[in-house]
């Protein structure tokens, strides 16, 4: 049942945004090296500077596993630089010799004149931005999660840079100097003693009627509801877009992924794909609202 | 006497405008009547023909007039976003507050004399970011988002060769500016693309009978007691619940009110002050602009001005200095 006309996919996995204990965090990179049907892997800290410590010592073995496995492997940057020690950290990571993804204008700043990704919080909502950042360098860039299919079909229509679309997991919302974690359990930022750490998916925030609404992640703010635009694949493919962005959530990502590579190559039908997904995901709230133009929480098709 | 703090003030409407230049502003900010600015709220803000007035007024009494084009132009559809730049630039407004890249691009090719700052919905906290901005846009001023502490932006200001502006009074943004969804994933509304945040068209209040409830999209933001006020429900004052507690947990109803700190200001290299507020009556800018105006005056002389009528003025009576303080975070 494949579609000829079809665009050849390219999945990738967005950087880990949790505070995973550091022996988990590896493994999991290592089995998706060996398991996951996926082209690109982003890893790095993006949400908290004070988490980077944890993960440095094991990162130069995640990257060769992924490497040695065919993975394209992409540096990600943190989404909020604002210290002496952040920006220093930025300058060794941008000047090393690794495709790196920008999430800060500081990072588009240091990378100028390289090839760089540009990560879906950097602000690029429309054809002049896409021009300006591509000539400085951008090769690829994560659209951001609230661009709707009007946008995208704007912007693919003759892109100078390669697109890529957020279709699985909880939606990077916002980005603070306060860490609403630390504040949840009565701390500062400061003295937050990783209280992140204990929520491996994140942490439920919801509304004083017990609807589940958002999911705190730190400093981070997040969807409750994972996207999921397994049902908008071919509609994306047909635009133009064909790259693919799952972020990891606590479940079997190796799974997830196949499901996405499946629908994108045309082997599975998306509503067959849409049953397993829920089976795998354990009952979280799908939504795929954005793309549609509408909130983003909304599901359309896919509740 | 040390160089005073230029005291920038919101102008929703004309009268605003002509309230804030009378109370002592040094400059207003506006935007025109469209989405191109992010308070893009019904009834307010300029037509061009308004603006060619306000401008007129101010200039005739030495106030400057500062034109926020901040919101993200669409994909397709760059229009609205051009004309306000060309209509800003034919007018002769003093300077072009832009946020988007692109847009940033089209003054600065197009418009090279057109004095630009970076306005706070484009997010730059640090010197790698500010600077790109300076040399690949020209931009003059910064608006910083409200995420540096006092401290930081005083060693930002050492490092960086444009001028900055921080937020001093009213509303207080929790979330790093311009990079927020959280309005449009319960609206399908958001400050960057429709500049709005939390928009009216989407709020309920639902009386219960013993409680109030404020809805904003599907969702209950906050609910009120008998006797509690009821405010409006902007999301990230809502009121939550994380580990079976209920609590503001992004921020209480608050304000902003930076009064008390303005030799510390003043001290960390910071040019001009912004009090926040193009939704706010003109009686409501012109008390807060005099009482800034005496309080800048007073601390470019070394003096402290007596602030109790500001306090006042304050949205439920709680101030915070926000992210200015480091226990904020």
């Amino acid at each position: 049942m494949s579609a000829p006309s079809r665009l050849a996919p390219s999945l990738a996995l967005g950087p880990v945004q949790y505070n995973w204990p550091v022996d988990d965090w590896r493994d999991f990179y290592f089995r998706i090296a060996d398991e996951a049907p996926v082209d690109t892997v982003y890893v790095g800290e993006t949400v908290c500077s004070k988490r980077t410590p944890f993960y440095a010592p094991v990162l130069p073995e995640v990257i060769e596993r992924l490497t040695d496995a065919g993975k394209e492997v992409i540096i990600s940057t943190l989404s909020l630089v604002m210290s002496g020690p952040e920006r220093a950290e930025l300058v060794e990571t941008t000047g090393a010799d690794f495709m790196v993804e920008a999430n800060d204008m500081a990072a588009v700043a240091l990378l100028e004149g390289r090839r760089h990704v540009i990560g879906p919080t950097i602000n690029v909502y429309n054809e002049a931005t896409l021009a300006v950042l591509a000539r400085r360098g951008a090769q690829r860039v994560c659209l951001p999660a609230e661009l709707a299919r009007e946008a995208i079909t704007a912007l693919a229509a003759d892109p100078p840079a390669d697109l890529e679309v957020q279709v699985f997991g909880r939606l990077p919302l916002a980005i603070s100097a306060r860490c609403y974690h630390a504040r949840a359990h009565g701390l500062s930022k400061d003295s937050c003693r990783y209280v992140c750490a204990e929520d491996r998916d994140g942490l439920a925030l919801d509304t004083l009627d017990h609807e589940a609404f958002l999911t705190v992640n730190g400093v981070q703010t997040q969807s409750h509801s994972y996207c999921n635009l397994i049902g908008e694949l071919a509609d994306l493919q047909a635009l133009g877009v064909t790259r693919f962005r799952l972020w990891p959530q606590d479940c079997d990502m190796v799974a997830v992924a196949a499901l996405f590579r499946r629908v994108a190559e045309g082997a599975l039908a998306a509503d067959e794909a849409l049953a397993q997904l829920e089976d795998i995901t354990g009952g979280v709230a799908f939504s795929n609202g954005f793309y549609h133009g509408c909130e983003g929480v909304a599901a359309i098709g896919v509740a | 006497m040390t160089q005073a703090l230029e005291l920038i003030c919101p102008a929703g409407t004309p009268a605003a405008l002509r309230a804030a230049v009378d109370a002592g502003g040094d400059a207003v900010y506006a935007g025109f009547r469209d989405e191109t600015n992010a308070r893009n709220f019904p009834g307010l803000n300029f037509s061009r023909e308004e603006l060619r007035d306000g401008l007129a007024y101010a200039h005739e009494r030495g106030a400057r007039v500062l034109l926020a084009i901040n919101t993200y132009p669409r994909a397709g559809d760059p229009g609205p976003w051009h004309r306000a730049v060309d209509d800003a630039a034919a007018l002769g407004v003093d300077a072009v507050i832009l946020a988007d890249i692109g847009l940033a691009d089209y003054a600065a090719r197009r418009y090279p004399e057109l004095r630009r700052h970076l306005s706070v919905q484009a997010s730059a906290a640090n010197p790698e970011a500010i600077g790109f901005y300076h040399q690949a846009f020209g931009i003059k001023r910064v608006v910083l988002p409200r995420v540096l502490t006092v401290e930081q932006i005083a060693a930002l200001n050492r490092e960086i060769a444009v001028e900055t502006e921080i937020f001093a009074f009213g509303g207080l943004c929790v979330m790093a500016e311009g990079r927020c969804s959280l309005s449009s994933y319960a609206t399908g509304r958001s400050p960057n693309i429709a500049g709005v945040c939390s928009p009216a068209s989407h709020v309920r209040y639902v009386d219960e009978g013993d409680r109030l409830v404020s809805r904003l999209g599907d969702f209950t933001i906050n609910a009120f007691g008998e006797g509690e006020q009821a405010g409006y429900p902007t999301l990230c004052k809502g009121r939550f619940r994380a580990l079976g507690k209920a609590s503001y947990l992004f921020e209480e109803p608050t304000s902003l009110n930076v009064a008390h700190i303005l030799p510390e200001l003043m001290a960390a290299g910071v040019s001009a002050l912004k009090i926040e507020g193009r939704q706010r009556g003109k009686a409501y800018v012109a008390a807060v602009v005099r009482a800034f105006r005496r309080a800048i005056d007073a601390a470019a002389a070394g003096e402290t001005a007596d602030l109790d009528d500001l306090s006042a003025i304050s949205e439920g009576g709680q101030e915070t200095q926000g992210a200015y303080q480091k226990a904020w975070r």
